[in-house]
């Protein structure tokens, strides 16, 4: 009737085979959906033509050329977006509808379902970058940038927010996560020193400094504006990690 | 593969979610290339059973072997040997059918062409329809593709035609003793008797987490001491059955015996477990609350 031979014939693909795979899938899925791009492209350019156009207006007092300052905050933003909300919500999705489950009984390793996560979001990241210094160029950016610096920043503040992402994700219900990460992601936006430096929030500046939102986008400037590399800010990323990694690896339920 | 083991070997598996015992001291035995049914209503304990053979739960007692392996120590080395069909979902709401498919194809070695695949399972018209709107039954199906499309050698299948269509359930036994023909050990669990005797070589009936008869669909089927079973060769009238309870009634009357029941028509194993239990199949499937196991 068909040439299908059911005879068993088992294996495993390669690791990098199954790791490209699973990143080909998820960043697929991740741009197929409306709200996910919703979140990582056009709000992000919504804030950065907003901000660029709006501080003249208001008067924000700036060291630097709005668009200068905004740029590198967008971007660290975009980030946040990505490897914090857009994670944490495909995730907990994930884990509802037992795709967690399925590919845990393929041969695809729990490392290996990290890995094509992790790839994923970076894919993702770079077209974010590509679009959003396409419009800073448009709307007269020119950085001076500690490219190193930023590569390390957007690397460290994945890390940072993905690990914490995952955590959300493995505690709280699907649609729970949905809104958590969501209203985390606003508030952040608003008073997490993302998008405007720390200077903006006067005494405030001291804490925000410590959130993995201001830590990302004080990265971000200076790799941007300053030409440096934070070491400081990569510092906190990286101690935020550790502690959503470890969160996570402590309450994760994969079911 | 030369290894003589069994294809799944259970033994004393005890299985407890917090007061309640899902899995009482179960043992069981599974040998290759055959069907293998377990059955009984919600709630018996099938899918804690068969997800402690996928290594997704860890023996809490007793022992579970699957191609010889433990399937929690060496996950890694079964996995890949094995297929799982779940009870349900297991793919991205927005996915596309035949993207699932290849997806899970390409995490395998030698994997089976995944359009000839589709096609066989009457799936080859939704390839691009997104998983959340396939009916019920085509879900089904494509879960089932996932679970054989990397050519295993043990498949088990958890509960693989409910809310199936008679075409699509056809289909389905059809490509599962294909499957058998092609050397591969099916597991499925369900509670259709309809499935276990059309299907099964071997069929575990299970209750309350305990198994409470094994053996072929012929076997479970034969008749104990205490019961008389005339087979005739040919279609009786109506008239017919009435002259026979008639001459059994004169008989049992000389000779002192108490008929307690006469039935017509052939014995099932909806009667086995009728005996087995006490219950019949369908109230026990009604009256058990809950399922085999709650998630999270």
């Amino acid at each position: 009737m068909t040439d299908l031979d059911l005879s068993p014939r088992p294996g495993a693909a390669p690791a990098r085979q199954q790791v490209l795979a699973q990143a080909r899938m998820e960043a697929r899925l991740m741009l197929r959906n409306g709200e996910q791009l919703l979140l990582a492209v056009v709000i992000p350019v919504i804030v950065l033509i907003g901000g660029v156009t709006g501080a003249d207006r208001i008067g924000i007092s700036l060291e630097h050329a709005a668009i200068d300052v905004f740029t590198p905050g967008v971007l660290a933003l975009a980030v946040m977006s990505t490897a914090f909300t857009s994670l944490a919500i495909a995730t907990g999705f994930e884990r509802r509808y037992g795709v967690i489950k399925r590919l845990g009984s393929s041969p695809l390793p729990r490392s290996g379902l990290l890995a094509g996560k992790v790839l994923a979001l970076l894919l993702v990241e770079c077209l974010q970058v590509v679009v959003i210094s396409a419009v800073a160029f448009a709307l007269g950016w020119d950085p001076d940038p500690h490219v190193f610096g930023a590569v390390l920043a957007i690397v460290a503040g994945t890390a940072a927010f993905a690990s914490l992402g995952l955590f959300v994700a493995g505690v709280l219900r699907a649609e729970a996560t949905l809104a958590a990460a969501n209203l985390i992601y606003l508030l952040l936006l608003a008073g997490g020193a993302v998008v405007l430096p720390i200077s903006a929030y006067g005494a405030f500046g001291d804490v925000v400094r410590w959130l993995p939102s201001g830590a990302l986008g004080s990265a971000m400037r200076a790799s941007l504006i300053d030409g440096a590399v934070a070491w400081r800010d990569l510092g906190v990323l990286l101690i935020w990690t550790v502690l959503g990694t470890a969160l996570t690896a402590r309450t994760f339920k994969w079911e | 593969m030369p290894d003589a083991s069994p294809a799944v070997a259970v033994d004393g598996l005890v299985m407890r979610y917090g007061e309640k015992v899902a899995v009482d001291r179960m043992s069981l035995t599974v040998e290759r290339a055959t069907i293998t049914a377990v059955l009984g209503p919600n709630g018996a304990g099938k899918t804690t059973t068969l997800e402690t053979c996928e290594g997704y739960r860890r023996p809490q007692q007793g022992s579970v072997r699957v191609l010889g392996l433990d399937p929690v120590r060496d996950r890694r080395a079964l996995l890949p040997r094995i297929g799982v069909m779940l009870q349900g979902g297991g793919a991205w709401s927005g996915v596309h059918a035949m993207e699932m498919l290849d997806h899970i194809a390409r995490l395998h070695a030698h994997p089976l062409d995944t359009g000839l695949l589709a096609e066989r399972l009457g799936l080859g018209e939704c390839g691009r329809t997104p998983y959340r709107r396939l009916s019920g039954g085509q879900q089904q199906r494509l879960g089932l593709a996932m679970a054989i499309v990397g050519r295993p050698e043990i498949v088990f299948v958890d509960e693989p035609t409910a809310g199936m269509d008679p075409q699509a359930r056809r289909t389905t036994w059809e490509l599962l003793r294909e499957l058998r023909e092609s050397g591969v050990t099916v597991v499925l669990t369900t509670h259709y008797l309809e499935e276990a005797e059309q299907l099964a070589d071997q069929v575990h009936i299970i209750d309350h987490g305990q198994l409470i008869a094994s053996g072929t669909p012929e076997e479970l089927t034969r008749g104990s001491s205490a019961t008389v079973r005339l087979v005739v060769d040919k279609e009786l009238p109506v008239a017919a059955e009435a002259a026979l309870r008639a001459s059994i009634d004169r008989w049992s009357g000389e000779n002192g015996v108490g008929v307690r029941s006469i039935s017509f028509g052939s014995r099932t194993l909806e009667d086995v477990f009728l005996e087995l239990t006490g219950r019949d199949l369908g109230t026990a499937i009604g009256s058990d609350i809950g399922r085999d196991v709650d998630d999270d």
